[in-house]
């Protein structure tokens, strides 16, 4: 019997969605188990660090990795498996973008530490302990890995064959994407499974949606009543639809809540928050320099808003801390 | 700082900024020419949020943008649209660490040399005391 294809699944700094999105393959994951060998999968299957190491390089057919990159360890793994892997595919937002995880990128490490491991009310952090030393009293470890000063999307770490979108990806998309490898179809470099199109050409509300919209005021979900039969904006909530990439099958909207943007940016769209900021603010119903500002300020966190899920990969990437 | 000359992005709308400049050269006014990298764009409603952003990542210490006055646009409202995207792209470029003195739009006609001049004239000034724009 000839060899399976081997896989590899890993994750890096992630919330385990995208661990989720391969778990509800359901009956899916049964055909996938008898068409090729899990090699490794920390998550779900006891695989170790050095089965992996002992694997020749290239051995593996195809490596899903989720979650950005934010510390020195999840790095190293990434270019190992690199190295061991014909084909990798950076699974779900965080890997492709650098997802939630990315907005620390607002704040330096050791604000960050600080606030996380310090400040918060609900921490007692008696040592005042820190990742990046060891654990005090212990002569053996653990160490606790240090964390890089930026956090990276998958791809600005190694080279990355495709990208599958989502927080967490549709799983009907993470099959067709794994697929696409055992099928001998892995499409060109670079693809992003998905859509072409924005969001809002398979929207089940785009008939509701005007040529051309003026709000006077922005408002939150919890903010207001709204017709969940018509489409946001025009109500004065904002919907990222216009600025995202399709393929997601309207998941939240039809959840009754407005796109944010996990589908990542258009493919002509470099910066997915300058994209986003065009758009929001030709619907500002004002021509006056007051009017505008007053309106402008009914949106709380626009850098939060905008770069929700791309902040690593936009053109500023978060600057470097504040101007004094 | 010592001897710092600001590099500033500056977008010139074609039919009055443009003209403003070039009447501000005609008139003989003073402007700090040798720090002003000028873009002439058909309309400052053309100034992508992108070009903003690209201009702070590639070096320039602050990006101007002059456009028509209200009534004037040549496309009638381009440069109203450009003036809806300056206060959420001041508040981007804060959270990204740039002071909003970086950035500025404002009108100026087209034969407005000496608004040209002073314009420009305040924001070198205002730069030359903020210091030099350092993204990397």
């Amino acid at each position: 019997m000839p060899d399976k294809p081997k896989i590899a699944l890993y994750w890096c700094s992630s919330c385990g969605g995208c661990e989720e999105s391969v778990i509800d393959l359901s009956e899916g994951l049964l055909e996938l188990a008898e068409r090729a060998d899990i090699v490794f999968w920390p998550v779900a299957l006891d695989s170790r660090l050095k089965d992996l190491e002992a694997l020749d390089d290239g051995e593996i057919d195809l490596s899903l990795i989720n979650g950005a990159i934010r510390l020195r360890e999840q790095a190293r793994m990434a270019q190992l498996l690199r190295r061991k892997s014909k084909v990798i595919f950076a699974h779900g937002t965080c890997a492709h973008l650098g997802g939630i995880v990315g907005l620390g990128n607002f704040h330096t490490v050791q604000e960050i530490l600080e606030r996380s491991f310090r400040d918060v009310p609900t921490v007692r952090n008696l040592g005042g302990i820190l990742p990046g030393g060891s654990v005090e009293g212990s002569e053996r470890g653990p160490k606790l890995s240090p964390l890089i000063d930026k956090v990276m999307a998958l791809d600005q770490v190694i080279d990355v064959d495709c990208f599958i979108p989502g927080c967490p990806p549709p799983p009907e998309l993470v099959g067709k994407a794994v697929w696409s490898v055992l099928e001998g179809k892995l499409p060109e470099k670079g693809f992003v499974f998905g859509d072409g199109k924005a969001l809002c050409h398979t929207c089940p509300l785009l008939e509701s949606k005007p040529e051309i919209i003026r709000v006077k005021r922005f408002k939150r979900v919890h903010e207001t009543d709204w017709d969940p039969g018509k489409c946001f904006l025009p109500q004065g909530i904002i919907c990222l639809g216009p600025a995202t990439r399709g393929g997601c099958g309207s998941r939240c909207i039809q959840a009754n809540m407005p796109c944010r943007g996990c589908f990542g940016p258009l493919e002509t769209m470099e910066d997915h928050g300058a994209g986003m900021l065009s758009f929001i603010a030709s619907m500002i119903d004002a021509d006056h320099e007051d009017e505008i500002r007053r309106i402008t300020a009914s949106i709380p966190d626009p850098g939060g808003l905008f770069y929700r899920y791309s902040l690593p990969h936009s053109i500023l990437g978060g600057g470097k801390g504040t101007e004094t | 700082m010592h001897g710092f000359e600001p590099k500033i992005i500056l977008f010139l709308c074609n039919w009055c900024s443009y003209e403003g400049a070039d009447a501000a050269g005609r008139g003989g006014k003073e402007f700090p020419s040798r720090n002003l990298r000028e873009i002439r764009v058909m309309c400052s409603g053309r100034v992508d949020p992108r070009f903003v952003l690209e201009a702070f990542r590639i070096g320039a210490d602050g990006v101007l943008i002059l456009g028509c006055a209200p009534g004037d646009c040549h496309y009638k409202t381009g440069n109203i649209e450009a003036l809806k995207r300056i206060p959420l792209l001041e508040r981007i470029l804060q959270q990204n660490g740039i002071k909003n003195d970086r950035i500025r739009f404002d009108f100026v006609s087209a034969g407005d040399g000496e608004k040209f001049a002073r314009v420009t004239g305040e924001m070198v000034k205002l730069l030359k005391r903020l210091g030099p724009f350092d993204h990397a």
